[in-house]
C-alpha cells in the first residue's frame, strides 16, 4: 500500500455560477520514503491538488474521487479525524515563506504548537525538541527566541521546514519551498530539505516549476498541464528525455551549462495556458504544441503507461506502439 | 546533519552590542511625545493672542468703570509679546492668571470638573472596547453569516447617529418616559443631592445616573471599534499564517484566538488609545445633553464668555490628553507588535 495515493482525483472550483475544473482526474502516488516531483506552470492545478492531502482545499471546491493517506480517504474522513491526522501524519511546507508565519509570535512557540497539540508534550520537553529541530535545519538554538521578522528569507524557510518535521511525519508537501529565494539560499534549503528526507525516510512531495530542480530532488516526476497529468516517470528520464512536448518545453526553459544543445537554442514556450474554465478541444496543449496534428483538435489523448512511464500524447502512444 | 553554508547571526545578537532596541524605541517615543507637548504649548499662546474678542470689555461688562481704569486694565494686558510668554510659560500651571468667570485659580476651576469626566469616558471605553471587539471579532471571522449581516448593518446605524441626538432620543425615551416605558433613570447630573457618595449606596446611585450618558457614549464608540476590528480580522482571515496553523490541526476557534485576533487586535487598540485622548474633550455634547458638570460642560461655559484663561488650560488639558493617550498607544504597540519595536 503506498504511503499517498489520488485516485482519479478531480477538483472543481466554482465562481459565478461558472465551473472552472481546476483538476480533472489525476492518478499519482508516492510510496513511503519516496520523493515525487509535481511541475508545471502556475495554475496548471498541482497545488490545488496537493492542498487535498490535509483537506486544505477552498470550502468552495467540489472534489471527487479519493485522496488515500495510509490507506484512508482524508475527504471523506471526520473533521476531528482529519484534524488529527493533519501534520501528525503528513505536513507542508507552504510557499509563501516570508508570511506563512504568525508575526507577533516567537518562533520557538510556533515550532512548539503542533507538538504539544498532537504528541501533547510538556512544554520543557517540547523547548528541548525545538532546538532540536532548529539544529537539524542549521540554524542556532537561540533562533527559538526570535520573532520571524528578524530572520531572512531563507532562514524562514528553514524555520518552516523545522515546523514540518516537528511530529515526525511520513509525509512532507513542499509547495515550491524555494521560488522566493534566492539562487545561492535556495541551493541551501534544497539541501537541507533532500539530506532530511534522505536520512529520515520521509516521503515527500515536491511542488515546482523548476524541472532541474525537481529532477536532482526527487525520484519520480508528474508533469502536470491544464489540470491533468501529462508525462510521469523516474525523474532522470523525464528530464533527460522528456516525452509530452510540454514537458519537452519545459526542461527546455532550463538550459544546462556545458550542453551544446542550448547553446542557440534558449527555448521558451510561446503561449499561455489555457484558462481552467474555457479549455481547447482536444488535446488542451495543442495550441502551442509545434507538433500538433489533425487528430490532437478532436479529442483528449488519455494518459497511457508505456514501460515504466504515462504519457498523455499521441505521437508518444503511436511511437510507444510501434518500438 | 546535513550540509549547509553557515547560517547569519539572527539581528537579536548584534543589536545587545549596540543598545537594547526595546529601551530606544521607548526613548524615542517619549521625547517625541514631549516635543509634541512643547510645540503645543506654544501654538496654544499664540492661538489666543490672534483670537477676536476684548478681555476688557468682557472683564468690564455690566460694571461702573470709567475710561481711566480701562486705560489701566489695558496697560495691565498690554505688555510686550516676549513678556507675556514668559509669563504663559512660567505659571501655566500655577494660579498666575485667575479665570475671569469664576474669579478663581483656573486649575482650581477645573480641578472638579476632572473626576466626572473621567467616571464617564472611563466606563463608556471599557465598555465599547469589550463589547466592540467581540463582535467585530465574531461578525468578521464568519463574514456574511447571519451574526454578521445583522451586527454590521446595526452598527453601521449606530456608527452614523450623531450622539447629542442618539443620547437625546435615549434621555426622553428612558429618563422621561414615553408611552409605555417610565422614565426609570435620572435626567441629569451625576448624584443625587445630600447622597453621601463614599458609601455603597452613594456609588448606587451614582451608577444609576451614570446609566444613560454611559450608554450613548458606549454605544457610539462600540458600532466604531466592532467596524474597524471587523476589518482587521477579515484583512488577517486571508493571511498565509492562518492557513499553516489550521494545516498543523488547530480547531477553528485556536487558529483564530492564538493566531488571528493577536494580529487583528493592533489596529483597534491604537484607535480606542487614540480615542480616548480625544474622549476627554470630546464628550461634550454628551455632558450637555444629561446636564453632568464634567469638562465638556466646563469648556462649552468657558466658551461663551469666552473666558480666555480658562480656555487655554482646558485646551492645554485636551491636547496633553491626546498626547499622552498617543504615547500609551505607541508604547504599547510596540509591546503586543516586535515588528514595531526592533
Amino acid at each position: 500500500m503506498a504511503l499517498l495515493e489520488f485516485d482519479d482525483v478531480s477538483i472543481t472550483y466554482h465562481s459565478r455560477g461558472v465551473d472552472v475544473p481546476a483538476v480533472r482526474g489525476v492518478t499519482l502516488s508516492v510510496a513511503a520514503g519516496e520523493t515525487l516531483g509535481i511541475a508545471g506552470e502556475s495554475g496548471c492545478g498541482k497545488s490545488t491538488l496537493t492542498s487535498t492531502v490535509l483537506r486544505m482545499q477552498p470550502k468552495s471546491a467540489t472534489v471527487t474521487g479519493e485522496v488515500r493517506l495510509n490507506g484512508r480517504n482524508v475527504l471523506t474522513l471526520p473533521w476531528g479525524q482529519v484534524r488529527a491526522l493533519r501534520w501528525a501524519e503528513a505536513s507542508m511546507v507552504f510557499q509563501g515563506a516570508m508570511h506563512a508565519l504568525n508575526p507577533v509570535q516567537r518562533v520557538g512557540d510556533q515550532l512548539a504548537e503542533p507538538l504539544v497539540l498532537h504528541n501533547r508534550v510538556s512544554a520543557s520537553k517540547a523547548a528541548v525538541r525545538v532546538s532540536e529541530l532548529l539544529e537539524m535545519v542549521g540554524l542556532p538554538a537561540r533562533s527559538a527566541r526570535v520573532y520571524p521578522h528578524q530572520l531572512s528569507g531563507g532562514q524562514k524557510q528553514r524555520v518552516m521546514i523545522a515546523m514540518a518535521l516537528a511530529c515526525e511525519p511520513q509525509l512532507i508537501v513542499a509547495d515550491e519551498p524555494t521560488t522566493a529565494l534566492d539562487v545561492m539560499v535556495q541551493a541551501q534549503v534544497l539541501d537541507v530539505l533532500q539530506g532530511l528526507v534522505r536520512e529520515l525516510g520521509v516521503g515527500l512531495v515536491f511542488i515546482s516549476h523548476d524541472l532541474s530542480v525537481l529532477s536532482t530532488t526527487c525520484d519520480r516526476i508528474a508533469v502536470m498541464y491544464a489540470g491533468r497529468v501529462v508525462e510521469e516517470g523516474p525523474a532522470a528520464d523525464v528530464f533527460d528525455h522528456p516525452q509530452h512536448p510540454y514537458a519537452t518545453a519545459l526542461a527546455g526553459a532550463f538550459p544546462r551549462v556545458g550542453d551544446t544543445r542550448y547553446r542557440y537554442a534558449p527555448s521558451g514556450l510561446p503561449g499561455d495556458p489555457p484558462f481552467p474554465g474555457d479549455l481547447p478541444v482536444g488535446c488542451p496543449f495543442h495550441p502551442r504544441c509545434p507538433g500538433a496534428m489533425d487528430e490532437c483538435r478532436m479529442a483528449e489523448p488519455p494518459l497511457l503507461q508505456i514501460g515504466d512511464r504515462r504519457s498523455a500524447c499521441l505521437r508518444v502512444h503511436s511511437t510507444g506502439e510501434r518500438s | 546533519m546535513p550540509s549547509v553554508g553557515t547560517p547569519p547571526a539572527h539581528r537579536g545578537s548584534r543589536s545587545t552590542v549596540r543598545s537594547h532596541p526595546t529601551a530606544t524605541y521607548v526613548v524615542r517615543r517619549v521625547i517625541a511625545a514631549i516635543s509634541t507637548l512643547i510645540f503645543v504649548v506654544l501654538f496654544n499662546f499664540f492661538l489666543f493672542r490672534v483670537m477676536p474678542g476684548d478681555p476688557i470689555a468682557l472683564y468690564t461688562k455690566g460694571r461702573n468703570v470709567d475710561a481711566d481704569q480701562i486705560r489701566l486694565l489695558r496697560a495691565a494686558l498690554d505688555k510686550p509679546l516676549g513678556e507675556q510668554l514668559l509669563q504663559y510659560l512660567t505659571n501655566p500651571f500655577s494660579a498666575g492668571v485667575d479665570s475671569v468667570k469664576y474669579n478663581a485659580p483656573v486649575w482650581e476651576v477645573i480641578g472638579p470638573h476632572v473626576w466626572p469626566t473621567l467616571l464617564l469616558v472611563g466606563t463608556a471605553t471599557l465598555i465599547a472596547t469589550t463589547i466592540g471587539v467581540w463582535l467585530g471579532i465574531r461578525s468578521g471571522w464568519n463574514r456574511g453569516g447571519h451574526f454578521d449581516k445583522i451586527s454590521t448593518n446595526v452598527t453601521l446605524v449606530l456608527y452614523s447617529m450623531p450622539e447629542f441626538w442618539f443620547g437625546m432620543i435615549i434621555l426622553i425615551v428612558f429618563a422621561v418616559g414615553m408611552g409605555p416605558v417610565p422614565g426609570l433613570f435620572p435626567t441629569g447630573g451625576l448624584t443625587t443631592p445630600g447622597v453621601d457618595t463614599s458609601t455603597p449606596a452613594g456609588w448606587l446611585d451614582v451608577a444609576w445616573h451614570l446609566a444613560l450618558p454611559v450608554t450613548t457614549l458606549a454605544v457610539i464608540y462600540l458600532a466604531e471599534y466592532s467596524l474597524i476590528m471587523r476589518a482587521s480580522i477579515i484583512e488577517e482571515a486571508g493571511q498565509d499564517y492562518l492557513q499553516t496553523a489550521r494545516a498543523k490541526g488547530l480547531m477553528d476557534a485556536m487558529v483564530r484566538r492564538r493566531h488571528a485576533v493577536p494580529n487583528a487586535l493592533l489596529p483597534t487598540m491604537t484607535l480606542v488609545f487614540l480615542n480616548l485622548g480625544f474622549v476627554v474633550g470630546g464628550a461634550i455634547t454628551i455632558e450637555y445633553v444629561f446636564s453632568i458638570s464634567g469638562l465638556g460642560s466646563l469648556t462649552v461655559d468657558a466658551l461663551s464668555g469666552p473666558d480666555v484663561p480658562l480656555l487655554q488650560a482646558l485646551f492645554l488639558l485636551f491636547s496633553a490628553a491626546v498626547i499622552v493617550a498617543n504615547l500609551v498607544a505607541d508604547l504599547l504597540y510596540g509591546y503586543f507588535d516586535p515588528r514595531v519595536r526592533t
